[in-house]
């Protein structure tokens, strides 16, 4: 098995494969902490059918490049629901269903009205669930998902204290001044980054579950944010790996490999923060 | 010396004023207790105060180096903190952030005021203990010391006891007290009436109603007097 694996490391999509699968787990993780404790677990998953009826549209419209249609439709969309979220008529959770299921639904239409390819519900498929996407990445996407985490995980350490301060109390951290509004935008352009890279590695049905499990998983065992946001790092990062090993050797599907063993460490954690009382 | 005054001021949102023509101010060391109906605008007038919405009209003039950002605010818990995972260090230290200015990091002296803060309420034990395994009292507490920490002259406190049990709401007065007692300006929203007029300086009455003075003449006062029977009789 060893050896099949290190063969496996001699192909260059592999090594690809791997260095985007641990940058994306590592960023959606660190984010997945905020988004938990500021109650938008699901926004995960809204901004992610977003990016799937973007990715439609800009099939459609015969871009080869899809990111540069996807990402600014996403961080827009991102910026739409957790920016202005506390003050609209539609409250939050409908929001993000509404926008998550329109754009889904309106990607699919798109995509049978013109079809792109002979195999559409192959195309649906692997968009919504990863399939071996991660597997043909070209070299200048690892590029790109590369300096895209760089800049994540950069922006996330140097405002570590500010986004604590803004997800802990808002109305605090406002009267005391600090620039919560512009803090949020970050916020919500940074994770419609993350969401987009992810969907590569997972597809976009099982974004959420990226963002989600390994800082639910944390919460389980560690009793302070920084400790929670390092654990969570630390098992999204693991759990990225041994899922793309995993699904190599077995010849399972990437991005539903990677989500098992998020639920299975997430178990672990449960039992091992029962045990620790 | 005059730290806040408030003119003529009109509160509310777009189309719903509040209340309005408010008039008072508050100086070094006072105790001021806002009270008044639910609805009357008491929690408008505090986000007011530290400039989260606008008023309609009237304004606000802070004097003696103080800024709306450099007062400490005791805000009421929302549902998103009674789970938080955060240890009491780190929340107390959030309290700090208006001094971080550009900076990124917190200071020395902010982690040493932190500690200092902890070491004033008695919460110093408790710095690795995680915020949602506190009771109710205790975590108040870790609130007020994160607002100190914002502050040396000025703390808001929006109903610092609600939901408290009357040992523990006690103690928070007490504390409270100690705090004014040491020269911090005071003014908080309150629904207990008796309390208030125990332990504060100046009332502000505000809604059916207005009323703007020391105790003793609230006591007398029309606004008071009906107030204070019903919160007797309580």
């Amino acid at each position: 098995m060893i050896n099949t694996l290190i063969s496996y490391l001699s192909y260059p999509f592999v090594r690809y494969a791997l260095i985007v699968g641990v940058l994306i787990a590592l960023c959606s993780s660190l984010l997945g902490v905020i988004l938990v404790l500021k109650r938008f677990s699901y926004i995960g998953d809204g901004l992610s059918h977003v990016a799937f009826g973007a990715m439609a549209i800009s099939a459609v419209v015969g871009l080869t490049d899809n990111m540069a249609l996807t990402l600014p439709i996403t961080i827009v969309c991102a910026i739409l629901l957790l920016w202005t979220g506390q003050n609209t008529k539609i409250k939050g959770d409908a929001a993000i269903a509404m926008i998550s299921v329109g754009a889904l639904a309106v990607g699919y239409l798109l995509m049978n009205l013109f079809p792109t390819s002979s195999n559409i519900s192959g195309d649906v498929c692997s968009t919504l669930f990863g399939s071996m996407k991660i597997l043909t990445l070209t070299k200048n996407e690892v590029i790109l998902s590369i300096v895209l985490s760089v800049i994540v995980v950069l922006l996330f350490v140097l405002f570590y204290n500010r986004f604590f301060a803004v997800t802990f109390d808002e109305s605090f951290a406002k009267a005391v001044g600090t620039k919560t509004n512009l803090l949020n935008l970050l916020i919500a352009t940074v994770i419609a980054v993350i969401i987009v890279l992810a969907m590569n590695l997972v597809g976009s049905l099982l974004v959420s579950a990226l963002v989600i499990f390994p800082a639910l998983s944390a919460m389980r065992i560690f009793k302070s944010f920084r400790s929670v946001t390092i654990c969570s790092a630390v098992i999204s990062v693991v759990c990225a790996l041994l899922g793309i090993v995993l699904s190599l050797l077995l010849g399972t599907p990437v991005g539903s490999t990677i989500v098992v063993t998020d639920i299975a460490a997430f178990i672990i954690c449960i039992i091992a923060g029962k045990i620790r009382g | 010396m005059d730290q806040l005054t408030c003119k003529n001021l009109k509160l509310g949102y777009e189309n719903i004023t509040l209340t309005e023509d408010l008039s008072f101010s508050v100086e070094k060391g006072d105790y001021l207790c806002i009270v008044g109906e639910n609805g009357a605008g008491k929690s408008t007038l505090m986000r007011t105060l530290l400039r989260l919405q606008k008023p309609l009209a009237g304004t606000i003039e802070y004097n003696d180096d103080l800024t709306a950002s450099k007062i400490g605010y005791l805000p009421q818990q929302t549902i998103v903190q009674k789970d938080f995972p955060a240890s009491v260090y780190e929340v107390v230290l959030s309290g700090c952030q208006n001094s971080l200015g550009v900076h990124l990091f917190y200071s020395k002296a902010a982690k040493k005021r932190a500690y200092d803060n902890m070491e004033r309420l008695g919460i110093s034990d408790l710095a690795k203990w995680c915020y949602r395994d506190l009771s109710g009292g205790q975590q108040q507490r870790v609130l007020l010391a994160r607002a100190l920490c914002a502050t040396e002259k000025m703390l808001l406190l929006d109903e610092p006891v609600a939901g408290l049990d009357p040992l523990v709401t006690n103690e928070m007065y007490e504390l409270i007290k100690k705090l004014n007692d040491e020269g911090i300006t005071v003014i908080m929203i309150s629904h207990d009436i008796v309390s208030s007029v125990k332990y504060a300086k100046h009332i502000l009455h505000i809604g059916n109603e207005f009323f703007f003075g020391t105790v003793e003449d609230y006591k007398k006062s029309s606004a008071g007097s009906s107030y204070l029977e019903g919160g007797e009789a309580k």
